[in-house]
C-alpha cells in the first residue's frame, strides 16, 4: 500500500475511534493492576498478565502506530526485530534455567 | 515558506522504488533494531531475576500504585500523540479553507504540547521512584536487581527524555512553518514505541512477582 493510500485509510480513524482505544487500554491496565491485589495462582497470573500486556501492545501498534493500515513492509521490519528478540529471550531463559536448575 | 505552500508540500513525495517514503522505512527499521536493544535489556533482567543475594529486593521497594499512575500517564500521552498527528494531517488536507486549516493546526499543536507535558510527568514519576529507591539503599551496584533494574528503566527513561525534546522541537518548528505531517508521524512512531516498551516493562518487572 502506498503512503497516500495509507493516509486515505487513516482518514477513517476519527478522534472518537482513538479515544475508544484509549478507554480499552485504560480498562486493560486497571485489570492488570487489579491482579496485583487479588490472590491468583502464579501459573494463572503469568499467562493472564502476558495476554493483557499483549493486547495493549497490539492495540497501540495496530491503531496508534497505524500498522493495521500501513504497508506490510513496515510490519516486516518491526516484527523481524521483535521475533529475533523473542527467540533470544527464550534461548537465554532456557540456557540459564538449565544452568541454575 | 507560506502555510499554504507548506500544506501543498505536505502531499508531495519523491517517487521511490517501493512506493513508500524512505524516511518512514528508516524509522521502522530503527524501531525493529530498538526491539532487539530493549529486548536484550529485558532478557538480562529476567535471567537475573530473583538471583540477588543481598537486599533490597523488588517486593520490598516496588511501588505499584505510583507506577500504575505513571503508566496511565504514558498511555494517555500516546492518545495525545495520535490526536496531534490527526490535527496536523487535517490541517494539511484543509486546502484553501484557511480557517479550518488554522483551527486544525492549533489542535495539533495543543495535543503535541500535551504529549510533551505528559511525557515530562512520566519522567517526574521515574525520578521520584529512583530517588526513593536510592533512599532505601538500592544503588546501581547494590545487587543484581539494582543493576538490571536501573539499566533497563534508565535507558527507557532516556528514550522518553529524547522523545520529549523531539516533540518540543516539532512544536517550536511548527510555528515557523517547517513541520509536515510526516515529521509528526515519525516523532509519533518513536513515541508510541516508547509506550509499548513500557507496557512490557510494567508487566514483567512490576506486576509479575519474583
Amino acid at each position: 500500500m502506498s503512503t497516500e493510500a495509507a493516509h486515505n485509510d487513516e482518514a477513517h480513524a476519527t478522534t472518537g475511534h482513538y479515544v475508544r482505544i484509549a478507554i480499552v487500554l485504560t480498562v486493560l491496565t486497571i485489570l492488570e493492576v487489579a491482579t496485583y491485589y487479588v490472590n491468583i495462582p502464579f501459573a494463572v497470573l503469568v499467562p493472564l498478565l502476558l495476554v493483557l500486556a499483549g493486547m495493549k501492545f497490539g492495540l497501540v501498534v495496530a491503531y496508534y502506530m497505524h500498522l493495521r493500515y500501513d504497508s506490510k513492509l513496515f510490519s516486516g521490519f518491526f516484527f523481524f526485530g521483535l521475533t529475533i528478540e523473542i527467540l533470544l529471550l527464550i534461548a537465554l531463559m532456557v540456557l540459564f534455567g538449565i544452568r541454575s536448575g | 515558506m507560506s502555510d499554504a505552500a507548506l500544506a501543498h508540500e505536505a502531499h508531495e513525495e519523491h517517487p521511490t522504488s517501493t512506493g513508500l517514503n524512505h524516511r518512514k522505512i528508516l524509522m521502522w527499521a530503527f524501531l525493529g533494531s530498538e526491539c532487539i536493544f530493549f529486548g536484550s535489556l529485558i532478557t538480562t533482567y529476567l535471567v537475573y531475576r530473583g538471583k540477588s543475594i543481598v537486599g533490597p529486593y523488588p517486593d520490598e521497594i516496588l511501588n505499584i500504585p505510583l507506577t500504575s499512575i505513571s503508566t496511565f500517564v504514558l498511555l494517555m500521552s500516546s492518545l495525545a500523540m495520535v490526536l496531534a498527528l490527526a490535527g496536523f494531517e487535517r490541517a494539511a488536507g484543509a486546502g484553501a479553507d484557511e480557517e479550518r486549516r488554522k483551527s486544525e493546526l492549533k489542535k495539533g499543536r495543543f495535543w503535541l504540547l500535551m504529549t510533551a507535558v505528559l511525557g515530562t510527568g512520566f519522567l517526574g514519576f521515574q525520578v521520584y521512584e529512583f530517588y526513593e529507591f536510592v533512599h532505601h539503599g538500592l544503588g546501581l551496584t547494590t545487587n543484581l536487581f539494582g543493576t538490571t533494574f536501573y539499566v533497563l528503566t534508565g535507558f527507557h527513561g532516556t528514550h522518553v527524555g529524547v522523545g520529549v525534546v523531539w516533540l518540543v522541537s516539532l512544536l517550536v518548528l511548527s510555528y515557523f512553518g517547517k513541520v509536515k505531517p510526516l515529521d509528526v508521524e515519525l516523532g509519533g512512531l518513536y513515541w508510541h514505541f516508547v509506550d509499548i516498551v513500557w507496557i512490557i516493562i510494567f508487566t514483567l518487572i512490576y506486576l509479575i512477582p519474583s
